[in-house]
């Protein structure tokens, strides 16, 4: 008989102890879109689901002085009718938004998202291009990481034994500091991304940019934070040639493969055309604050 | 009474609501899965993680064991069926074939191919008691491709298969279960008189019909042998035919074999997997069993259609007239022989009033799940050579392809390739419609094309049976044998409300199981309105006879003198008497006093189905950065004979469309190089979205096929016909780019588009 | 292995019912509950025909767990229509024709009632991507968005009384 137990704790303390007690292979349960899905066809075979989501603190959205917080449990559709914290991050919001349907958008959160450690997720380019970080809770304690120190490869985290993530610290943009969030997918919906592209820019009073994170998912085992294309970025307005540069610095950082989703010729031009277009939404954003 | 003037109609061509719908909208109807019996074990079914393998052993001693176990069966279990038990009746399946695809007989010849299987006391147990079955492979060399499974030297599926239609017979075993061909004239000399031949290779991938519903079924054996079978089916006798005779009962008059509603079938549900399984477990365990296909299970076992090598000649006058046309059909038939290949010769050139033809095609097999049916079967695939050839030859000649098409399309009197003289048929009404149509008039703007591409499909007739039963209380109850795939039992309705002329919501349609109805063969070819509404309506018209005949005896007149109108008796004109009109309630009540039951029954085995002919007309916009493609309308005519619901009619031309759409940009099976599918499951098999589409405008033309008492042509099949075409002659016209393989995915069109220099787009 | 007793309500009903852990709240609602208007269509999330409303939201109900249910509030296509009157959405798919088969349509209409719920008046092409989540494969979801976006008109009358 396939031994499971479930358990949904109502506290990080209790989680922490099951999570870390566990005998065999022990998974959090969020929103559970990925979790499920694996488990339905045997690809993960966990001995301890523990269900997060009744734990104080996990689900919500906090609004700091400097920063927002979010709970990891918090599904996407909660984080996208939070009014300040799209219009501060609508790059980060609308990653998270194009995960699935709406069914899907009711229940996924980000530290799913982040730690199914898929390279193509949708809402961790543009996270990470926001310097965000997250808070990890274990059996020594809590601690803060930023966010691209958690996938180490493809379904790889570099979470403990009994770690989970708990909450997310996101900054709050600077004057004329926005970001913008571009996948390709084969269809208008439903699939996962081909190529994702996060560009996160400030720009001076003139328009000039003064700091550039250029994320790429897809295209890597894991993603890729871009710092020529950030270079080809900073110092200078969005013209043709720096477009231009933009996007051969996007297609060299790229270290795709060729699957049942997209060539590695296909991903690699894709990966320029995708920055070339979230830079300009990046820009025009960030001018019009 | 003549049905076939439209003007007279008072129900058909209306658009009530159908009598099935309040249960669909409310979770209430029974699907297949939606079963229980009492004491019901659940089944499931060990496969094969090999595309080809010799099965050397299977072990099921410690899955028996393992408590909550009832049942474990093997190929051990189903007979060898002998060479004259191969087929059944007018069925067209070859049991011997299907019975080695249910249970795998010395070698898995796919991946997902039944090895054995189990029925537990719970779906965790069944599914562990899967694991514990010990099965020892001989891995094999496997072939894929329809060009590779044909060379000399390809890995053999099966030593008995010699390939049919070749002369003299081959003397060494062969892939390429059959060959045929199809010819008109000379195209030899056709091709010498043409100005400008055109010559072109198109390929494609297999898809699969998609229905969202997987395969399902609970079958109960007594230990007398009396069976009932619940399962969602496109024919509850093929079911009850196919299951005995691969299990081995024999026995059909014992089996009740229930119709659930279908959750989509296309074809794909027009032959069985499971049912025998089900039954043979039913059996051992002495209990019923369900068994219901995961859907990687339906991806992995289930008949795609093929994929295949579409090779087109066409040859043409400088004006445009077609002097000869050639196409080479090669067409994977999966594990065992039964592609459409023929229909797909047939099909493509059937538009075409051509001097001189030829179509040869191959049915090759390789180590893919056997192909089943899918929504006019081989025609899609040889009509997006035809087509995209035709829009080619168009270019080259400088013609407008519409203009084109009417020139060379088919007409009352034309011979087909394939042998048939038209008469009565529509596609020279598609083309003058398309032209008129207000779609051609909108402007396209940049990196936007449009394309035409046209359709046949023959429709089928065969078995169909009705009874007919006027009930005490005057309304009736039609029951036919055709599960309800798209609305049909609307139809039936509507057209036994329309000859007894009462209204339609006391017309109450039953689909009958295989005890309650003469035999009806499937539903499937576009056959149900054609056949069964035949049946249906002859068996209504029955009635109005002993009506009459009712009515007679209560005047004390002669039969003769009784005229039947808008649901009431009436005396023949002012001699026969004058009596007040009799009205069907009266009658109804009054039939124990004058004879009895008042019921018709009706078997026919329909003849003179019409073809179906259509044009489509696609817009696109393509994204040339990303190869991305956007439909951005789409506009399909049909000749449809006679609409009896135009809105189901309107649905089958749009799902139609819609899976076209799909199979042309973004449908495909993805293996591995060990044979293993990649993508089963609708996340990377990609069917389209409602985000994907745009609204789909229909245009209904009617051409009324007198040989239907009102008039109708199947019409659920030709609008899957030219899609991927018109896709791919839209994309032409906004890119310059011919796109010849499918699917026309974002990364081929952007290498296209990279790689190519635009050809000039031909003047208008 | 020890079953989970989890207590909810469904349709408005107090409900009670054991599970194993492994069962999803589709398994429950279907094999349990005899709620077999929810349909399974792929077990991952990608078709919608098992869409359920959670706490006001539309979910996947093969994508949860039963055991999640507890004290949860869920509505099941069995609970759209209001005793024998159906909601808009319902008596809008049957006169537009919007099924042929009507398996993908319970998904449907628990996902168009809470589209509607939330905006009363959405484009063409909010329905659509709203509805991206239900996969149909028999009508290629002309008539279903029409349906739809009629049932939004005729609700828009009602409110404005």
């Amino acid at each position: 008989m396939p031994s499971l137990s479930f358990s949904a704790p109502t506290s990080v303390d209790e989680a922490v102890k099951i999570l870390a007690g566990a005998p065999g292979l022990a998974k959090v349960l969020a929103g559970g879109t990925d979790l499920l899905v694996q488990l339905r066809s045997g690809r993960m075979k966990p001995e301890v689901i523990v269900d997060t989501k009744r734990i104080p603190g996990m689900i919500g959205i906090r609004e700091e002085a400097d920063q927002f917080v979010i709970g990891a449990s918090t599904p996407g559709a909660v984080v996208f009718e939070h009014k300040a914290l799209t219009q501060a991050w609508p790059g980060i919001v609308e990653g998270l938004d194009l995960i699935g349907s709406e069914q899907i958008q009711g229940r996924a959160s980000l530290a799913g998202n982040l730690c199914n450690a898929s390279p193509a997720a949708d809402s961790v380019p543009a996270l990470i291009a926001a310097r965000a970080t997250c808070v990890i809770a274990g059996p020594s304690g809590k601690r803060e990481a930023p966010v691209e120190s958690i996938v180490t490869g493809p379904g790889r985290t570099s979470l403990a034994k009994g770690e989970f993530i708990v909450e997310f610290h996101l900054p709050k943009p600077k004057p004329h500091q926005c970001d913008a969030y571009l996948r390709f997918i084969p269809r208008t919906e439903m699939d996962i991304a081909v190529v994702g592209c996060a560009v996160n820019v400030t720009l001076d009073n003139s328009g000039v940019c003064t700091d550039a994170r250029v994320v790429l998912g897809a295209v890597a085992p894991t993603q890729i934070i871009c710092e020529e294309s950030a270079k080809a970025l900073i110092g200078h307005r969005l013209d043709e040639p720096t477009l231009a540069a933009l996007d051969a610095a996007a297609g060299r950082a790229c270290n795709p493969i060729t699957d049942k989703r997209g060539t590695i010729e296909y991903r690699i031009k894709v990966a320029g055309v995708l920055a070339r277009r979230a830079a300009k939404i990046a820009f025009e954003r960030a001018g019009a604050r | 009474m003549s049905f076939l003037d439209k003007e007279s109609l008072k129900v058909v061509g209306t658009r009530p609501i159908r009598p099935d719908g309040v249960d669909k909208v409310t979770g209430r109807a029974n699907f297949g899965a939606d079963m229980k019996m009492p004491g019901m074990l659940w089944g499931k079914i060990k496969r094969s993680p090999h595309a080809h393998a010799r099965i050397l052993s299977i072990n099921t001693d410690k899955a028996m064991a393992l408590p909550g176990v009832k049942a474990v069966t093997t190929r051990a279990d189903f007979p060898d069926i002998p060479p004259n038990k191969r087929t059944i009746g007018a069925m067209p399946h070859n049991l011997w074939d299907l019975s080695r695809n249910c249970m795998a007989k010395g070698k898995a010849l796919y991946e997902g191919h039944a090895v054995a299987a189990v029925a537990a006391t719970s779906p965790a147990i069944a599914e562990q008691a899967l694991d514990l079955i010990e099965v020892e492979y001989e891995v094999l060399p496997h072939v894929m491709d329809v060009e590779a499974a044909m060379a000399d030297d390809a890995p053999l599926l099966h030593d008995d298969i010699f390939t049919a239609g070749v002369e003299p017979k081959p003397a060494k075993a062969s892939n390429v279960s059959k060959m045929v061909r199809f010819a008109k004239g000379d195209v030899e000399a056709g091709f010498a008189e043409a100005d400008v031949v055109i010559e072109r290779r198109y390929t494609t991938k297999p898809v699969h019909q998609a229905y969202i519903e997987p395969h399902a079924c609970v079958v109960s054996v007594g230990q007398d042998g009396q069976t009932t079978i619940w399962s969602s089916s496109q024919g509850q006798f093929m079911v009850r035919a196919y299951t005995s005779r691969i299990a081995g009962a024999e026995d059909n008059a014992s089996i009740r074999a229930i119709p659930a509603e279908i959750g989509g079938g296309f074809g794909g549900k027009t032959i069985i997997y499971l049912e025998p399984v089900a039954y043979v477990l039913s059996k051992k365990s002495g209990r019923p069993v369900k068994i219901v296909m995961n859907r990687e299970e339906v991806f992995r076992a289930t008949g795609p259609t093929s994929g295949a090598v579409v090779e087109v000649k066409l040859g043409a006058k400088r004006d445009g007239r077609i002097t000869a046309a050639k196409a080479v059909l090669k067409y994977q038939a999966g594990a065992f022989p039964g592609s459409p290949v023929q229909q797909g010769c047939i099909c493509g050139l059937a538009v075409y009033d051509l001097p001189n033809a030829e179509a040869i095609g191959y049915d090759v097999l390789c180590n893919r799940p056997k192909v089943a049916a899918y929504r006019a079967p081989g025609a899609p695939i040889g009509s997006f050579g035809v087509e995209s050839c035709m829009d080619e030859l168009a270019r080259e000649l400088k013609i407008d392809p519409l203009r084109l098409r009417e020139m060379n399309g088919a007409k009352d009197g034309t011979k087909a390739t394939h042998g048939p003289t038209w008469v009565n048929i529509g596609y020279q009404q598609t083309l003058e419609a398309a032209k008129a149509h207000a779609h051609l008039k909108t402007r396209l703007g940049p990196n936007q094309g449009r394309g035409i591409a046209s359709g046949y499909w023959h429709n089928a007739g065969g078995e169909s049976s009705a009874a007919c039963h006027v009930n005490e209380d005057g309304t009736v109850t039609i029951t036919e044998g055709h599960p309800d795939i798209g609305g049909s039992r609307a139809s039936m309705a509507m057209m036994v409300a329309e000859v007894l002329g009462v209204p339609f919501e006391s017309v109450r349609p039953v689909v009958g199981d295989t005890t309650a109805i003469g035999f009806s063969a499937s539903t499937g070819g576009s056959r149900v309105t054609f056949a069964g509404g035949m049946a249906v309506t002859q068996s209504a018209q029955r009635i109005v006879e002993e009506l009459k005949k009712r009515a007679a005896v209560t005047w004390d007149i002669s039969p003769d003198a009784v005229e039947w109108r808008d649901g009431k008796a009436f005396p023949a004109g002012a001699n026969a008497g004058s009596f007040e009109p009799l009205p069907l309630a009266e009658l109804a009540a009054k039939a124990a006093r004058t004879g009895g039951p008042i019921s018709a029954e009706v078997q026919i085995n329909a003849q003179g189905q019409g073809p179906g002919f259509t044009t489509h007309i696609c817009d696109v916009e393509v994204d040339k950065e990303t190869g991305h493609v956007k439909i951005l309308r789409y506009t399909a005519i049909q000749d449809v004979g006679r609409a009896i619901h135009p809105s189901y009619v309107e649905g089958q031309m749009q799902g139609g469309v819609a899976q076209g759409v799909g199979w042309a940009l973004s449908e495909e099976y993805i293996y591995d190089k060990d044979g293993r599918l990649e993508n089963p499951g609708f996340l990377d098999y990609r069917c389209p979205v409602a985000s994907d589409m745009p609204m789909i405008d229909t245009v209904l033309i009617e051409v009324p096929n007198p040989r239907h008492p009102f008039g109708a042509r199947g019409v659920g099949e030709v609008p899957i016909v030219p899609p991927m075409a018109a896709v791919a002659n839209a994309i032409a016209d906004a890119t310059g780019i011919r796109l010849r393989d499918l699917p026309m995915s974002p990364p081929r069109l952007l290498a296209a588009l990279d790689n190519a220099e635009p050809i000039r787009a031909a003047a208008e | 292995m020890a079953k989970h007793h989890v207590s909810t309500i469904i349709n408005g009903e107090p409900v009670e019912f054991l599970c194993e852990p492994q069962q999803t709240l589709l398994d429950v609602l279907r094999d349990e509950l005899n709620l077999t208007g929810s349909k399974e269509g792929c077990s991952s999330g990608d078709c919608g025909a098992c869409t359920v409303i959670v706490d006001g939201r539309i979910a996947c109900s093969c994508l949860m767990l039963g055991a999640e249910a507890e004290g949860r509030k869920i509505t099941t296509v069995e609970g759209i229509a209001q005793g024998d009157h159906l909601h808009p959405v319902q008596q809008k798919f049957l006169e537009h024709a919007a099924l042929q088969c009507g398996f993908c349509t319970p998904g449907f209409i628990v996902a168009a009632k809470a589209l509607l719920d939330e905006n009363l008046n959405p484009t063409e092409e909010e329905t659509r991507y709203w509805l991206a989540g239900n996969l149909c494969r028999c009508t290629g979801y002309d008539k279903i968005i029409r349906a739809v976006l009629d049932a939004a008109a005729v609700m828009r009358q009602e409110a404005a009384r």
